[in-house]
């Protein structure tokens, strides 16, 4: 690339090549444009109030509760990859760290940027550390995703300040180097904080005595589902990563990781995926024959309403778990990279229907015998609000691309990448 | 003693006529709808409810039920899961209250509810000029984005225990502490009383074997029964409630 057309080539990493600038201004302009209208639909529910939804007293939650549990389980790779890398020491994923902070990063800012506009009282968010009730699953996931998300600003901050600018300045090459011992320490909490984070997201429907078709049975405090979550956030967070780093390479046209950074992840991925598929039919078998029957609800009660028939929960647990688990894992399909991502895919996808079936299914069911079954969509605002964190997430992620050094370590990947 | 405040509704009194729902709109200052407003976005901590059985001409039959807060007693649903307290069971009166000025309106409090008997305040509270001059001084309004319920009137629970303790007693005189809604029904429908109490007719009638409770095989020991003698309200109300008193029907 020509150096004329770089005009922010002073920021980008000396040797890195990088589109011109007139090209990624190109590629972002999109993404802006989607994260203003964003922000102008978040805008318009707070001062208006959430009347601008189309959430009501019966769809009490909606599109953005199911929006945070999908990107916050996709999100997963960020504190799963940072323990397999330096409590588990598997060096050679260490290729994908740096890409797996920023998507952490951006995945968990973005829910919590929903949830201050998804809540009614967002100024009052402080009470919930003034008066914490120990009991809540919300007060759990309100603590641990906060301390995490602090935790992920941690980790940012040393691939931030390797940015070939920032690089310059003494005190943060000392301040860089310093922290970096810190890295291994704040992976360890961060595994920690976000193993109870995604948990209670699991707990939080779980918990729900009055919800026949989300309540589950479980050990100690908590329902069956907090470990189902655990166990599908991590089995899924790899593969979300090998989707987000195979969509960088195609649209920056650059082999950024090597194939066995791929396979490694995608192996990793397909074993948890198949425990979880086994755990998952397990606590289904015991849900529907033993929790349900027992608060008068007959295992097929649930079923038949249309379009929430038991299709789903074959979905769920064949072609999207046991599937893609098996395309993760064989050797045959494993080695080919399309086999690869089709099964990384179809896990992300299997892990998406599970969070939408436990949001939106669980409060289109009626539980009085006289009820209805209900119907919600999505106003535009909560659409766009929703495109809004997505457009957030890729344009955090564009930036931290272009002038960070994401997969510097990757041998072979991105060469010549080198700071000054 | 501790109470345990609830309410024996007779289905077959009810009539439908919503009078209750007005009395408990006009004591607890709810503001009216908005226009854009639904069924489902309203705020009716009394909402009566239709019943019917299904069937056509001669065998049609209607009835109606009013749904209100269950006052649920055992691990009541929506107290474990507010993050921040604003919900919590009064051990002395068994009313489950709600604290709007600590809500933050994340609604997990609706979410967990079972009876659908939460409301969110989706719009600023807003009345018609001159209107605001009927409200009730002894209930504070609730801003936007918190949720609010049905709190058995606790103005009059507050009332008639100031007029006790003026009067040098510690206990409250049961003919003080009569709900709005209760007050307002022109059948006698509903019946309020302490269920702690078992001299209190709404203990005799909660015992009787014609009562029942909504989903009450969740187990959240609701304290607001329902009462009838016609089989098919049962079955259709009762689906989830205890077999055998259902039994005894048959």
């Amino acid at each position: 690339m020509s150096e004329t057309l770089l005009i922010d080539r002073r920021w980008i990493a000396r040797g890195a090549e990088r589109a011109s600038t007139a090209r990624f201004l190109l590629w972002l302009a999109p993404w802006v444009f989607l994260l203003l209208l964003g922000i102008y639909a978040a805008g318009l529910c707070l001062y208006y109030g959430l009347n601008q939804t189309n959430m009501d007293n019966r769809f009490a939650f909606g599109m953005w509760i199911f929006a945070d549990l999908a990107i916050i389980a996709m999100g997963a790779g960020a504190f799963f990859t940072g323990f397999l890398v330096y409590i588990l020491k598997q060096e050679d994923l260490k290729p994908v760290l740096n890409s797996a902070v920023v998507v952490g990063l951006t995945c968990y800012s973005g829910a919590v940027a929903v949830l201050m506009v998804d809540v009614g009282q967002p100024l009052r968010a402080w009470f919930t550390f003034w008066y914490p009730n120990t009991h809540s699953m919300l007060t759990e996931v309100t603590f641990c995703i906060s301390c995490y998300l602090l935790v992920l600003v941690l980790e940012y901050i040393p691939v931030l300040l390797r940015n070939r600018q920032l690089h310059k300045i003494p005190s943060f090459l000392v301040f860089e180097h310093q922290f970096h011992k810190l890295v291994p320490v704040l992976a360890g909490v961060g595994a920690f904080l976000s193993f109870f984070h995604q948990g209670s997201l699991g707990g939080l429907y779980g918990v729900l005595r009055g919800r026949p078709f989300a309540y589950r049975q479980g050990f100690a405090i908590w329902p069956s589902t907090f470990f189902l979550f655990v166990l599908s956030a991590v089995a899924v967070g790899p593969s979300f990563l090998m989707l987000v780093t195979a969509a960088a390479e195609k649209v920056t046209g650059r082999r950024l990781v090597q194939p066995s950074v791929f396979r490694k992840l995608g192996f990793i991925s397909g074993v948890l995926l198949a425990v979880y598929v086994a755990a998952k039919a397990i606590d289904t078998y015991v849900w529907l024959n033993i929790t349900s029957p027992a608060v008068g609800f007959g295992p097929w009660d649930f079923y038949s309403y249309k379009p929430f028939s038991s299709g789903l929960l074959f979905a769920a647990i064949v072609p999207l778990g046991l599937l893609p688990a098996l395309l993760l894992i064989m050797p045959f399909t494993a080695r080919k990279r399309g086999w690869l991502l089709c099964g990384a895919a179809l896990a992300c996808g299997g892990v998406l229907l599970n969070r939408f079936v436990l949001t939106v299914q669980t409060l289109a069911l009626p539980t009085l015998s006289f009820d209805e079954f209900l119907q919600y969509t999505p106003s535009w605002q909560e659409v766009a609000t929703f495109g809004g964190v997505i457009a957030y997430g890729v344009i955090v992620y564009s930036l931290s691309y272009r002038y960070l050094p994401l997969f510097e370590s990757s041998k072979g990947a991105d060469k010549n990448v080198s700071l000054d | 003693m501790n109470a345990r405040y609830g309410m024996v509704i007779d289905l077959d009194r009810c009539t439908g006529c919503g009078a209750c729902m007005m009395a408990c709109a006009a004591e607890n200052n709810v503001p009216p709808a908005m226009p854009s407003a639904t069924y489902r976005t309203g705020i009716t901590p009394m909402l009566v409810r239709k019943l019917s059985n299904g069937k056509n001409g001669a065998d049609s039959r209607e009835a109606f039920i009013p749904i209100t807060c269950m006052q649920c007693e055992h691990e009541t649903p929506c107290v474990a899961v507010c993050p921040q307290q604003a919900v919590e069971l009064d051990k002395s009166t068994g009313i489950v209250m709600q604290i709007p000025q600590r809500c933050l309106g994340c609604r997990y409090c609706m979410t967990a509810c079972p009876y659908h008997a939460r409301y969110f305040n989706w719009w600023d509270p807003q009345w018609p000029a001159g209107m605001e001059k009927s409200l009730n001084p002894g209930v504070s309004v609730r801003m936007r984005g918190v949720v609010e319920k049905c709190n058995l009137c606790h103005s009059r629970y507050h009332s008639a225990s100031e007029k006790a303790a003026a009067a040098g007693k510690t206990e409250i005189d049961p003919a003080d502490y009569i709900p709005a809604c209760v007050e307002a029904c022109p059948t006698g429908a509903i019946l309020f009383g302490n269920l702690a109490d078992e001299h209190d007719p709404v203990s005799t009638a909660a015992d009787s074997p014609d009562s029942f409770r909504l989903l009450e095989r969740i187990g959240t020991e609701p304290k607001i029964h329902y009462k009838t003698t016609q089989s098919w309200i049962r079955s259709l109300a009762d689906r989830n409630s205890d077999r055998r008193t259902e039994a005894q029907h048959v």
